[in-house]
């Protein structure tokens, strides 16, 4: 599947009705879905017949186009019911066989219950900067504990080197494979900013990324 | 909730109770991922959720040395793990004894405020 197809169909998932504020609800473009979902499949194989989970799920963009590239399963995270339901349906639409959903607070679940249980985790967790300072680090923790190869996440450009500084701390190699421009339709008018898609990667898989350059997609 | 799903939560909750709505749905065979899956899960685990909702599927209750082998043993794994989905029932907690609610296939494991 090219990248163009797989952004089409990522555009027919729906999005949040009332985004809730608190829980940073904003969807994940379909573009930025399909230029990280191509990227993680195609550089790196990471999605097909991989056990993947998505952590902060929400309507399940991400999910889906996981589900479509060929995921053994993947599972989808969120705390926030109405947007699960909404993850349902579009589940139920695309007739997608390979995904579950399961609702619970990631920052509430103890890391080392899930050790390496997935494959791959891909997310768009919250940036952690408004109500709910440093749960994208929360996010980050939970992940890199429950996937056995690697974490692909987005996150702001401006706590970069915050990451840097974390990813040391936790002895895990960190890389950036993407700049990504945000093009949010104003769901919340404070929100342009430019986004930076992670890579975290485990020092199993270390000589694997050594290949690995930074990527520009010109979005 | 498929019951792959579920034994990932297993060292949250382990059994299914009270499932009341069972569905089976068919899912692609995929040897593969089905035998690289064996080695991830709790193999006890998943045969008393399977034999609970009636879909043991005569899955031995140990694991079989040269399952990678079977492909007729890796088509009854598979859709024990992938097919059978739990629509509606409980989880329950083995220390806490608390359940957690499965509603159309989603199980829901948020805690109430007074039980952080």
């Amino acid at each position: 599947m090219k990248r163009k197809e797989l952004e089409s169909c990522l555009q027919q998932v729906d999005v949040f009705e009332k985004p809730k504020l608190l829980l940073e609800q904003y969807p994940t473009r379909p573009h930025i879905a399909a230029c990280m979902l191509y990227t993680i499949h195609n550089s790196f194989d990471d999605i097909e017949d991989k056990l993947v989970a998505d952590l902060g799920c929400g309507c399940g963009v991400l999910s889906v186009g996981a589900a479509v590239l060929g995921a053994g399963l993947c599972v989808g995270f969120d705390i926030d019911e109405d947007a699960l339901e909404i993850c349902s349906r579009n589940i139920e639409e695309f007739d997608l066989k390979n995904t579950d959903t399961i609702q619970c607070d990631v920052c509430a679940l103890v890391p080392e219950r899930f050790s390496n249980k997935f494959d791959t985790v891909i997310m768009n967790p919250p940036f952690g900067t408004k109500h709910n300072k440093g749960m994208d680090m929360q996010f980050l923790k939970m992940a890199l504990s429950m996937s056995q190869t690697a974490v692909y996440s987005l996150h702001k450009s401006s706590t970069r080197e915050h990451i840097q500084k974390k990813a040391d701390d936790w002895n895990v190699k960190m890389e950036v494979i993407a700049e990504l421009k945000y093009d949010l339709p104003a769901s919340y008018k404070f929100h342009k900013k430019t986004s930076i898609l992670y890579d975290q990667h485990s020092l199993r898989r270390y000589k694997m990324s050594q290949n690995r350059t930074s990527i520009l997609f010109g979005c | 909730m498929k019951l792959l799903t579920h034994n990932m939560l297993t060292s949250h909750v382990k059994g299914v109770t009270k499932a009341t709505e069972v569905k089976v749905t068919d899912v692609d065979f995929n040897s593969e991922f089905v035998s690289r899956m064996i080695p991830k899960i709790e193999w006890s685990v998943l045969v008393e959720a399977a034999d609970t909702l009636g879909h043991l599927n005569d899955l031995p209750r140990d694991l079989p040395p040269d399952y990678e082998s079977s492909e007729d043993f890796l088509r009854k794994v598979h859709h024990v793990l992938l097919e059978v989905e739990v629509l509606e029932g409980n989880l329950k907690c083995p220390e806490s004894g608390r359940e957690f609610p499965i509603t159309k296939g989603v199980p829901n494991m948020l805690l109430n405020e007074d039980e952080v």
